[in-house]
Formats: structure tokens, C-alpha cells, sequence
């Protein structure tokens, strides 16, 4: 059995958070770059170049890609063969986000009592963390910092299984619709199709995990992710609603068996700006 | 890149504004005051108790904006714009006030857009997710209103050249409306 301590986990969690929130990964500068080749409008090729020199300037001004440092989502793959020592890991994955978000000057967003006060809790704790155990004696942990703008567009369509794949396009283009510029298009799309209703939200997250672009898992999927591309492309809605070619950069889409009444449809925008990081303790 | 922006002053004059039309790129320098939700919420509180108001929002600018945090001998931390519909429900009440300028990200209600031609405003767009390359166009911050929101606290902001597009005219014209009409057939070229 390997052990791991969780002073570990703090150390990654609190890198990882900071390093998300300064640093745009490559796949996300090349679709934007990309993008910018494709996008028939003028003011979209502009604001497209201020969103990449935003990019480049971020770390070297010290200041974050974006001002909203997001929820931290937290994907943390547990080996099964991995055991975890030193205390609490939910404890030591919260404190990873406090001297992230602190020690990278981020914004505390997250408030206490959603319905009452709303008050903030000053360290961005507490993280959403989804837990997974796997084989092996890895543990891979995912920081994403999640803006608030693209997911209050996040929508769930219990569809009947007789509406199908029309179905799904229809729901999936109306959300893209709706949501116009309010979360910083260009997007990326994701979806997850299939098991119950939270199920299919936490597959239409993990998916924009994936580097943009990288098509789904088998020709099926990827055939879909193409098609609703197109579609959400035809919008017009372009870079931050403006009008344009491009709205979004890619679509994801992860699926799972589902039961035989069900069709559960989630839907999860990420926008331009992509951030997560992940490491392998 | 950008060189083609026209450059404005805040506060803006009626005759300035009226003469705007949705989709000019426009470089804004002057005053602006960054206020977003709970400030907002602040705002209709005073004036619901006939009080007075913190800021003086007479031909005012408001930039719906909660920075990162400052790092010392810095001006401000990222500054991109949040999402402005959910300040909707509060700005006919401020308009009424005085308020003539917004910026923000993403389109606004029916009732906003009446709000605007009734009172001759403009509603503006800077670049949504850029906080850090906008901080640079910051050049004095101070907090002037609600401390204690933290985040949230009502700045005063000294802006140059500070990017922004025209997106809801005098004249009611929604560019959220108009852009992607323009792109929807998916043939346009400009």
C-alpha cells in the first residue's frame, strides 16, 4: 500500500489553483489562435487578439487571466492501492484552495448561507470536490477555477428518449442561444448524456477537462460534437455576443448508459477562458 | 491593433452620447464608478429609505466590476467585467438618478433597453475574461462606498484608453440583437 500525506495534497491543490487562474495551457492559446483564422467578423478578430494578449500579459503583470478566480472544482482520482495519511482529505484539499487563492492575490468569490446572508467566507473555501477511486497507486488531482458567468448558464434536460439525437442538438443549441454573450464566448460546449440528472451534470463537467478540441471517444460521439459545433456556430453569436462566425471553440460530450424511460441532457459552457491544471502525486 | 478606436472622455455629455451608434469602438478615459451586485442591492435600499446615495450618479459612469486583489505597490488586481443582466432590475431606478453610462458583458432586458432610449444613455462592452490586460488601463482606485463588501465595495476608477464597444445606442439599438443576426446566415464577410 503507498502512502501519500495529505501536506501533499495541500502543496499540490494550493500550486495547481494559483498556477490555473496565471496561466491559459497551450491547447486553449492554439483554438483561440485558431479561432482568430476562422472568425469572418473584424471587431471578433480584435477582441480575440486582446483575449490572447491578455493571456500573454496575465503572468508577467501577476495579475489573473480573469478578476473572477472562479469556484475551485476539485476532480481527484484515488488509487485503489493509495493510502492517504496526515488527517482529513476534504480538510486538506480546502486548505490547498486557501494558500492557492491567498497566496496568488485570487478573488474570493464563494458565500456562506446561499439563501440568507451570503456572506463571504474570505478564503474561497469551501472547494466542490469529486471524488473517484481507480486502480493503481496514483493520485491525480484537477483544479478547475470555474467563473460564475458561464455557469449560471448551466442547464439539465430530462428529455424522452423518443427525442433523440434531434433532441439533444435542439436543447444543446438553445442553451448556447440563451446564454449569448453572457459567458465569454468563444465557449467551449460541454455535454454529458446519459445516467441520471446529477450524473449527466458531472459528465458534461468532467468533460471540459479534456484538452480543447480532442474529440470524443468514439466515432459516434465525435460525429455529434461536430454536428452541434456547426450548429452552435451558425448562431452568429460570436466573440462575447458580439456577432461573428465562431461562438464556440469546441464542443465536449461524455456519455454513459442511461434507463430505458430516461435521456438526461447536461449542458455546461466554459468560457474562453479555460482554466484547469492537474498533476499525478 | 486597436489603433482605430475612437477616443472618448467620461463624464460624457448628451450631445457625445447621442451620437453614438451601436457598434463604434471607443477608447474611454476619465471617471468611472465600479459597482456590481450587492452594491446595487445597497443602491435601492438608500433610495427606497428617500436617502442619499454614496456617489453622485448625475451623467455617471458605472463599470460592473469585483476585482482580484491588489498586490502590494500595484494600482489594482484584474478588472474584466462581470455579467451585466443581473444588475437589470436595478438600473431604470438608477437611470432615474442620473446614471447615463454602463459597461459590462452581455445583453440586457427589454425594460433596460427602454431605460436607455428614455433617458439617453449608452450601454457599453469591454472584453469579458481580459481582467488583466484591462488593469493596465486603471490608473487610480480607491474605494469611495461599502467597505465591508469587500469585493463587492464601490470603487472609484481613473481609466485611459479603456476599451469598449458600443453595444445599446440612444436610440435603443442592441448590438447582441444586430451582431449575430448579421453572422447568423453564416456567410458575412467584413
Amino acid at each position: 500500500m503507498r502512502e501519500i500525506q495529505t501536506s501533499q495534497i495541500t502543496a499540490t491543490v494550493a500550486r495547481l489553483a494559483e498556477e490555473s487562474n496565471y496561466q491559459l495551457s497551450p491547447d486553449v492559446l492554439r483554438a483561440l489562435a485558431r479561432t482568430k483564422d476562422k472568425e469572418k467578423s473584424r471587431l471578433g478578430r480584435e477582441l480575440l487578439d486582446s483575449i490572447m494578449e491578455n493571456a500573454h500579459r496575465a503572468p508577467e503583470l501577476r495579475r489573473p487571466l480573469c478578476q473572477d478566480c472562479g469556484v475551485a472544482v476539485v476532480f481527484i482520482d484515488i488509487g485503489q492501492d493509495v493510502h492517504v495519511t496526515g488527517g482529513d482529505i476534504d480538510s486538506a484539499i480546502g486548505e490547498g484552495v486557501r494558500q492557492g487563492y491567498a497566496d496568488g492575490y485570487l478573488r474570493k468569490s464563494m458565500v456562506a448561507c446561499p439563501f440568507t446572508e451570503r456572506k463571504n467566507t474570505g478564503d474561497n473555501t469551501p472547494p466542490v470536490i469529486h471524488y473517484r477511486i481507480v486502480p493503481g497507486d496514483k493520485v491525480k488531482i484537477s483544479v478547475m477555477a470555474k467563473g460564475s458567468g458561464a455557469e449560471n448558464m448551466s442547464r439539465l434536460f430530462m428529455l424522452k428518449p423518443a427525442e433523440g439525437r434531434h433532441g439533444i442538438i435542439d436543447a444543446v443549441v438553445k442553451t448556447v442561444e440563451e446564454a449569448g454573450g453572457k459567458p465569454c464566448p468563444p465557449l467551449i460546449v460541454g455535454i454529458g448524456i446519459g445516467g441520471t440528472a446529477e450524473a449527466s451534470m458531472l459528465l458534461s463537467k468532467r468533460s471540459l477537462l479534456r484538452a480543447v478540441g480532442q474529440p470524443g471517444i468514439d466515432t459516434e460521439t465525435a460525429a455529434l460534437e461536430r454536428e452541434i459545433l456547426t450548429e452552435v456556430n451558425g448562431l452568429g453569436i460570436g466573440t462575447l455576443g458580439l456577432g461573428g462566425s465562431i461562438t464556440a471553440l469546441a464542443v465536449h460530450i461524455e456519455s454513459m448508459p442511461c434507463h430505458i424511460a430516461s435521456l438526461p441532457v447536461a449542458v455546461n459552457l466554459q468560457c474562453h477562458s479555460a482554466r484547469h491544471r492537474e498533476a499525478i502525486l | 491593433m486597436m489603433l482605430n478606436w475612437r477616443l472618448l472622455q467620461l463624464p460624457m455629455s448628451a450631445e457625445t452620447i447621442a451620437g453614438l451608434k451601436a457598434g463604434d469602438k471607443v477608447m474611454l478615459s476619465g471617471t468611472v464608478y465600479a459597482a456590481r451586485d450587492a452594491a446595487h442591492k445597497r443602491f435601492i435600499e438608500t433610495l427606497d429609505k428617500s436617502e442619499k446615495l454614496p456617489i453622485d450618479l448625475e451623467s455617471a459612469a458605472i463599470y460592473y466590476m469585483g476585482p482580484s486583489p491588489t498586490r502590494p505597490g500595484d494600482i489594482i488586481g484584474s478588472c474584466g467585467p462581470t455579467t451585466s443582466a443581473r444588475m437589470d432590475k436595478y438600473t431604470p431606478r438608477l437611470m432615474e438618478q442620473g446614471l447615463r453610462v454602463m459597461i459590462g458583458k452581455g445583453n440586457r432586458s427589454p425594460a433596460v433597453v427602454d431605460a436607455i432610449r428614455q433617458h439617453g444613455g449608452v450601454y457599453f462592452i469591454t472584453i469579458g475574461g481580459a481582467g488583466a490586460l484591462l488593469s493596465t488601463k486603471v490608473k487610480k482606485s480607491e474605494v469611495v462606498a461599502y467597505d465591508d463588501l469587500g469585493a463587492e465595495a464601490v470603487l472609484k476608477l481613473e481609466v485611459e484608453r479603456f476599451p469598449a464597444v458600443v453595444v445599446i445606442d440612444s436610440e435603443g439599438t442592441d448590438l447582441c440583437q444586430t451582431g449575430p443576426a448579421q453572422y447568423r446566415a453564416n456567410d458575412m464577410e467584413d
